[in-house]
């Protein structure tokens, strides 16, 4: 594993021209992340329609590797369902603390496993998932939003 | 000069590879490393002396004493204290700090008493004012940062006035590198007879610092950050402040005579040290102090200078490098960014070199928004640091701009 492998050049691309980077008017899920180790922070927005991400969008200041991250996260995201969603980041994150293997051919991890390079660095782990943890904690928000109105709608 | 070669072989760290390398440690203003003397000063107290002080009236007890006072002693020779009653062993300068703020805050502070500090604190010497502060309903008035990041002392006359209750600064800022103005600034609080504390944990490792001579009434350092183990610390405090003040815990070792319901405190200043105390950490402080002085605070000085300003000088030869901080007259490290490219990222890289910096805030989240970035790279230096020290660092980081070079 040598620094290179860290710093591949989709990592690179990523961090140079960052996709879907920008701010969603009311959006359905919106959180807030921060990495106090570095002092890095990241705003996630999502339009929810018919229980899909129709739209995703993010904004902070970060190293390579949580900017990269976020940039991949959103493009992959992106018309998939709540509970999708949620499986997927469960799986990342059992990818990227390498609990479990990257898949060698799937077109979906393709681009995300350039980022398999952090395992060996454990103290980037937390730069790597913040774009997903907090993604997590805004759909936790969300849902837990739509059982209140539920609840008083009853 | 100082030897620096005979110097690193009495830190046995650095017979280890960092990823095939050898280890660069440029973090010192974080902890430093520890001389084997200290290791072994440390090691010999837990093999022969160990037993708790102040109790017991057989031979180790009366050993571990001596030797747990006789560090205090040192201390106090090597700041000039008066007498060894004015130094109180803490964990580190942080709990130096709070017990000040808060035996002599809660007990002097009232509702719109003001507080100075100043905008470069470590949060160290921020949040327990904050704390105190809330409790009291004292405000919190600060000294601000001027653009080259010293302190802006114009508005001083305004700033320390009869409402001013307590003056708290940094006498070297770990995150800029700035060398305050600390004896002008306590001189000036004295005509109106408030007191003044000084955080010199980044100073008292490398220079001379004189606590009669500054006039401070209170002062804090880290024995971890001055080449002693972690877990220790002082408080150096005027005898009649000290005084004044109420313990700030309660414990065994603080008392003379106790009651269900009342107490009579030890005196100054075991009156501020309840519960067993860091013994080996105070002998291990012990042995960094004669490690420090048998190399010589002047050598120690004009070392860290050297090192600094080749730093700056080559790091100013890279494209695209934002230094911060005063240019001249600075403590020993240096802050900085590479355009584009994250501390974190420079950290990581600088790592496969077996570079050790360190990239983040520095515990002066207002200081990084002061220079309005998140983060900074900071490198800094101490007596086992050579010349060829700084050359890996440039070329690591010139290496870290290669593997940036499409975005940079």
């Amino acid at each position: 594993m040598s620094i290179e492998d860290l710093y591949s050049e989709i990592v690179l691309e990523h961090y140079k021209e960052p996709h879907n980077v920008g701010e969603i008017q009311s959006p359905e899920i919106f959180a807030k992340g921060f990495n106090e180790s570095c002092g890095d922070d990241i705003k996630i927005f999502a339009r929810v329609k018919d229980n899909k991400i129709e739209d995703i969008k993010f904004l902070g200041k970060g190293c390579a590797i949580s900017q990269s991250s976020a940039s991949m996260m959103t493009d992959l995201l992106k018309g998939k369902s709540i509970n999708e969603v949620k499986e997927f980041i469960k799986a990342f994150n059992k990818k990227i603390t390498g609990e479990e293997n990257f898949p060698e051919d799937s077109d979906e991890w393709f681009e995300l496993s350039a980022l398999k390079g952090v395992i060996k660095f454990p103290i980037r782990v937390k730069c790597a998932s913040l774009a997903w943890h907090t993604l997590a904690q805004g759909i936790r928000d969300y849902e837990n939003k739509l059982i209140r109105r539920n609840n008083e709608q009853l | 000069m100082l030897d620096v070669k005979k110097i690193k072989e009495d830190f046995l760290i650095f017979q280890r590879k960092i990823k095939g390398n050898n280890l660069i440690y440029l973090d010192s203003a974080a902890t430093t490393q520890k001389p084997i003397q200290v290791i072994e000063a440390i090691s010999n107290y837990y093999r022969n002396n160990n037993a708790n002080v102040h109790r017991g009236a057989y031979t180790l007890s009366e050993e571990s004493t001596m030797m747990y006072e006789n560090a205090r002693q040192s201390a106090a020779k090597f700041i000039n204290a008066k007498s060894s009653e004015s130094i109180v062993f803490t964990r580190n300068a942080t709990e130096g700090i709070n017990l000040v703020a808060n035996a002599w805050g809660l007990e002097y502070f009232k509702a719109d008493d003001e507080i100075l500090l100043t905008q470069m604190e470590h949060h160290s010497n921020l949040i327990p004012w904050q704390l105190v502060a809330k409790k009291t309903g004292a405000k919190l008035k600060f000294i601000y940062l001027d653009r080259n990041g010293e302190l802006d002392l114009s508005n001083l006359e305004n700033l320390i006035n009869e409402k001013t209750k307590f003056v708290s600064l940094v006498h070297i800022s770990n995150s800029l590198g700035t060398i305050n103005p600390v004896r002008d600034i306590i001189k000036h609080a004295h005509n109106y007879n408030i007191p003044v504390m000084i955080d010199a944990t980044q100073s008292v490792p490398h220079t001379f610092v004189d606590v009669q001579e500054l006039d401070c009434d209170f002062l804090v350092f880290s024995g971890h950050k001055m080449l002693g183990p972690t877990g220790i610390g002082v408080l150096y405090g005027k005898e009649e402040l000290l005084d004044k003040m109420p313990p700030f815990m309660g414990g065994g070792e603080m008392i003379n005579e106790v009651h269900l319901d009342w107490a009579d405190y030890r005196s100054i200043p075991w009156k501020f040290e309840a519960g067993t105390p860091n013994i080996a950490g105070a002998i291990g402080l012990s042995a960094a102090i004669e490690y420090i002085n048998s190399i010589g605070k002047e050598n120690i000085e004009q070392h860290g200078k050297r090192l600094t300003q080749f730093a700056i000088e080559e790091l100013e030869k890279i494209d695209g490098i934002e230094i911060y901080g005063p240019k001249f007259n600075r403590g020993p490290l240096v802050a900085f960014n590479i355009k584009n490219i994250h501390p974190h990222d420079v950290s990581t890289i600088l790592d496969e070199y077996g570079v050790a910096v360190r990239a983040g805030h520095h515990c002066t989240q207002p200081v990084m928004q002061w220079l309005n970035v998140p983060a900074t790279v900071r490198a800094s230096f101490y007596v086992y640091n050579s010349f060829e020290d700084v050359e890996v660092l440039i070329k690591g980081l010139k290496k870290t701009k290669e593997v940036f070079a499409g975005v940079y």
